[in-house]
């Protein structure tokens, strides 16, 4: 994310040295990312937590936590010697601040003290890094597989983990290592860390997924069930794992566009935006202004067809069934005009490092105009049949609510944060991509249950139509991408100016821009909360690492929270009031 | 002569109803799905035959040529009992309706209290249903069900009483005959309303499907059931549904009674405009909870029954 200012960051980081002054904290130089310092292993249960509850300057959020496999960087100007380094990246919402606790850990498997019992959020993230890079967090309660199969062999996200079938051996599937696979799948409650029975009562345990129609997606959840009401319910992701992360190390910094898309596969450009505009940074690319706006206006029009999804969905998770097909209808009408300017409806793969694909079609304000003009009385309707109707109301006000400490304790963001009442969105409080020269709002709601997180919802799509409004009356006129050596691919027509331009294209082309080596992160308000993109270069073609911190991942993470005490169709109607993508959430 | 006659008329009216019922119910599932498809903006089945209509027949056979299949954890026998005893009872009921003075299968004088009897047996069709698949998704849908039932069944039979006051007999014949001056909707409009919600939750249609509940359930009480079994249970909803439609136009609006038209038409019209009401509410309404469900029940519905009742009978006694 872009550094608020210099010396506030400086502020944060010699408020920590001087907070742990005699420890070895070493502050990291200045860069495009949050403000940074490196911690000892042994000190970090420490730090965290007094930088947690610090009276003065607490962090109350851990937005990210994540790790980076070091052994083959060459890029590290004065960074300490590290094989594996941790990232926390750790947020205040309230002062608009963040900061990275880094951690150097040396040898083949390394092992350091969990942070569990500080913030129960990192718990997913402790048992990803384990998965992902088979770092052992020390005291975790339940250190197992999250993302892989619970017997895969390795941890693919280790540079030593081949990043293509054809570098393994064969696939093989003896009948010894089916029954193997088979028996792995068997439920034991006791593995999940659950009780069959409680004083004198027998708990049912049922599987919601992974095929389920609620789930909207490959989920699994199992529900502990006492009668009806749920006693616990433990979330199983991984399902939907399709190594996004590990794709990106052997991608060049352009084709790797397309993976984006399908991340959350319901956002299509909004997942495009974080990733370009962290590239950028590392490249220094000055993104012109058409094409920002345009970015902003596609991003816009993706934000409602997301939130349309969503609002026919959550009406059929309650029982309606009508209003998801006046729902899919007008979002095909968004997707026609996106069709028109990018070519595709869902995966439009459309921004492109310095700018966007090509310039708007001819035609695209008449479409544009057209769906403004359309959407409203259409949402006045739906709001009748949905968001007034006694059943609906029923079913959703009170259920699952959560406060906005609990939010902010378990790295909430998005409408599920605004509905507890927090005016907090990165549009307008880290303006990127011109968000700062439109005007709009952002809708809160304070109540933090079902219906409010909906009414944040349904306020934001028309929010959004104001903000597309905006672009379509204030197009700027220049060019869509930035005449830049690194933008790539590089603009056809300046190709053939003089050798030089010819030979950047050829080598952008042919191999990928090369991007210089350094540490960024991006981040942007997509539909479902703050997506960010975590890139390192090591002066390459590709990315060194690549993490994507999504928000459906900590906002599955709550379900337990939330859930406990309340009823199988509560449930349902509490998945649906969050809005998750199943590919958003296992990348 | 008379004799046969006294054979063969019979005969032709109860193959005659049976007929009628059960294509009745397979052109509710065209009709429902067009219907939907009309209130969703989209098409529906429209390929096979003219409006669709051949896709009923499609289905027909596609379901027919499946393999009969009984899950290998399930109780075999109640499995398959199951399907039939909800069917059955259902069926029953069309002997005793009279569709136009003189056709009905038996004039039976208890037929209002013969309806209220199979509609409680219904009840065990779906438990067993559900208790048999041995699924934890069918047992939670039966579990439901009986409870959704039984609580709705008490009122049902309550709202029922006004009517039967007001014409002084069970016979359903006799009860329209009652409405030619006045169609029972107006003194009993109440009881109507009772009825119409108890017959929607007997069905177990939206918003009333919890034991079915599909984002919840998957498919309730006959998540294991496939084949002929499985259409058992479809055509015997779709049964439901017309019963109802059939006893709402025959105990408070008037049944056969109307001018111009023969008296079979103006049952046929009443009875298709509830079902086309039945659909409508499908299309409409979202699913309470089923705690939500069982408060309304006991709370609201059961007073209102009970009150309708009291007044009905004080004001007859006024007026004696």
């Amino acid at each position: 994310m872009s550094p608020v200012d210099q010396k506030n960051e400086s502020d944060i980081v010699t408020g920590i040295v001087q907070m742990f002054a005699g420890e070895d904290i070493i502050p990291e130089p200045p860069t495009a990312g949050p403000p940074t310092v490196w911690a000892p292993a042994g000190l970090l249960p420490r730090l965290l937590r007094s930088l947690k509850e610090d009276a003065r300057r607490p962090f109350p959020m851990l937005y990210d936590l994540t790790v980076v496999d070091e052994r083959l960087r060459r890029h590290r100007p004065g960074l300490p010697q590290s094989d594996f380094t941790l990232v926390y990246h750790l947020f205040s919402l309230e002062r608009n601040e963040d900061v990275c606790i880094k951690t150097a850990l040396t040898g083949d498997m390394p092992a350091v003290a969990s942070i569990v019992d500080i913030w129960p959020a990192a718990n997913w993230y402790e048992r990803e890094s384990w998965d992902m890079f088979g770092v052992t967090f020390d005291g975790h309660p339940h250190l197992r597989r999250l993302l892989m199969p619970p017997n895969w062999e390795g941890h693919p996200l280790r540079k030593e983990h081949p990043a293509r079938a054809t570098e393994m051996e064969p696939f093989r599937l003896p009948e010894s290592k089916e029954e193997a696979e088979e028996e792995a799948l068997k439920f034991r409650p006791e593995d999940w860390g659950i009780q069959r029975a409680h004083d004198d009562t027998d708990f049912i345990f049922l599987n919601i997924g992974p095929q389920h129609p609620g789930t909207h997606g490959l989920l699994r959840i199992v529900l502990e069930l006492d009668g009806e009401v749920i006693v616990d319910a433990i979330p199983d992701i991984g399902y939907h794992h399709r190594g996004a992360e590990k794709m990106g190390e052997r991608q060049t910094w352009h084709t790797y566009i397309p993976y984006t898309d399908r991340i959350d596969y319901l956002g299509g450009v909004l997942n495009n935006l974080p990733y370009v505009m962290a590239v950028e940074q590392l490249a220094g690319i000055e993104v012109p202004e058409r094409a920002q706006v345009i970015r902003v206006m596609l991003s816009e029009l993706f934000r409602i067809a997301s939130h349309l999804v969503w609002y026919g969905t959550f009406a059929q998770d309650v029982g309606a069934l009508s209003p998801v097909f006046y729902m899919f209808t007008d979002r095909e009408r968004v997707f026609d005009i996106i069709a028109a300017i990018c070519g595709d409806r869902m995966h439009p793969n459309w921004f492109r490092i310095g700018g966007v694909a090509q310039d708007l079609p001819q035609g695209w304000d008449g479409l544009v105009r057209e769906f403004i003009a359309y959407l409203p009385s259409r949402m006045k309707e739906y709001d009748r049949i949905v968001m007034q109707n006694r059943i609906f109301k029923g079913r959703t006000q009170g259920v699952g609510a959560y406060t906005l400490e609990d939010a902010i304790e378990w790295g909430v963001t998005g409408p599920g944060l605004r509905a507890c009442g927090l005016e907090w969105d990165l549009r307008k409080k880290r303006p990127y991509s011109g968000y700062d020269q439109f005007e709009f709002e952002i809708p809160t709601a304070t109540g933090g249950d079902c219906y409010d997180r909906a009414l944040v919802r349904v306020a934001e799509i028309h929010q959004s139509l104001r903000i597309i409004e905006q672009c379509l009356k204030n197009m700027p006129a220049g060019l869509y991408k930035a005449d830049h050596p690194l933008a790539a691919p590089p603009p056809r027509e300046m190709m053939l100016r003089d050798i030089e331009t010819l030979i950047d294209h050829f080598l952008e082309i042919g191999w990928g821009p090369v991007i210089p080596p350094g540490e960024v992160s991006a981040g942007v308000e997509a539909s479902k909360g703050i997506t960010s993109y975590y890139l390192i270069s090591d002066g390459g073609s590709s990315p060194y690492r690549l993490r994507i911190r999504t928000p459906s991942f900590p906002h599955l993470q709550m379900i337990p929270l939330i859930s406990r005490g309340s009823m199988i169709p509560d449930l349902l109607a509490i998945l649906g009031s969050m809005d998750y993508v199943l590919a958003d959430v296992d990348r | 002569m008379s004799e046969l006659r006294n054979i063969i008329v019979p005969l032709i009216t109860v193959f005659g109803v049976i007929i009628i019922a059960m294509s009745m119910a397979a052109g509710l599932i065209w009709l429902e799905r067009r219907l939907l498809a009309l209130w969703q903006d989209r098409y529906g089945p429209n390929r096979v035959g003219p409006f669709g209509l051949l896709q009923v027949l499609a289905d027909l056979i596609k379901i027919i040529s499946k393999e009969d299949w009984v899950p290998p954890f399930a109780d075999a026998a109640v499995f398959v009992v199951a399907p039939a005893a909800m069917f059955i009872p259902v069926l029953l009921t069309f002997a005793v309706i009279s569709y136009t003075p003189g056709i009905a299968v038996t004039d039976l004088n208890i037929g209002l209290l013969f309806f209220l009897a199979m509609s409680s047996l219904t009840v065990y069709g779906v438990v067993l249903a559900g208790w048999a698949s041995d699924s934890k998704y069918s047992l939670l849908g039966g579990m439901r069900a009986a409870a959704q039932m039984l609580s709705y069944e008490v009122f049902m039979s309550l709202s029922l009483m006004g009517v039967v006051m007001l014409a002084g007999s069970f016979d359903l014949r006799q009860i329209v005959e009652a409405q030619r001056g006045l169609w029972y909707v107006v003194p009993q409009f109440p009881g109507m309303l009772i009825f119409l919600t108890a017959g929607v939750a007997e069905t177990r249609r939206l918003p009333f499907d919890l034991p079915e509940a599909e984002g919840e359930l998957v498919a309730g009480f006959h998540a294991e059931y496939s084949g002929m079994k499985f259409a058992l249970f479809f055509i015997e909803e779709y049964l439901g549904i017309t019963l109802v439609s059939v006893l709402i136009s025959v105990l408070f609006f008037g049944g056969w009674l109307g001018p111009l038209l023969p008296p079979l038409a103006w049952l046929a019209i009443k009875t298709m405009f509830f079902i086309s009401l039945f659909i409508l509410l499908r299309a409409t309404f979202p699913r309470p909870r089923y705690d939500q469900l069982m408060s309304f029940g006991w709370k609201v519905m059961l007073p209102l029954a009970l009150t309708n009742l009291v007044v009905t009978g004080g004001i007859i006694l006024a007026a004696r």
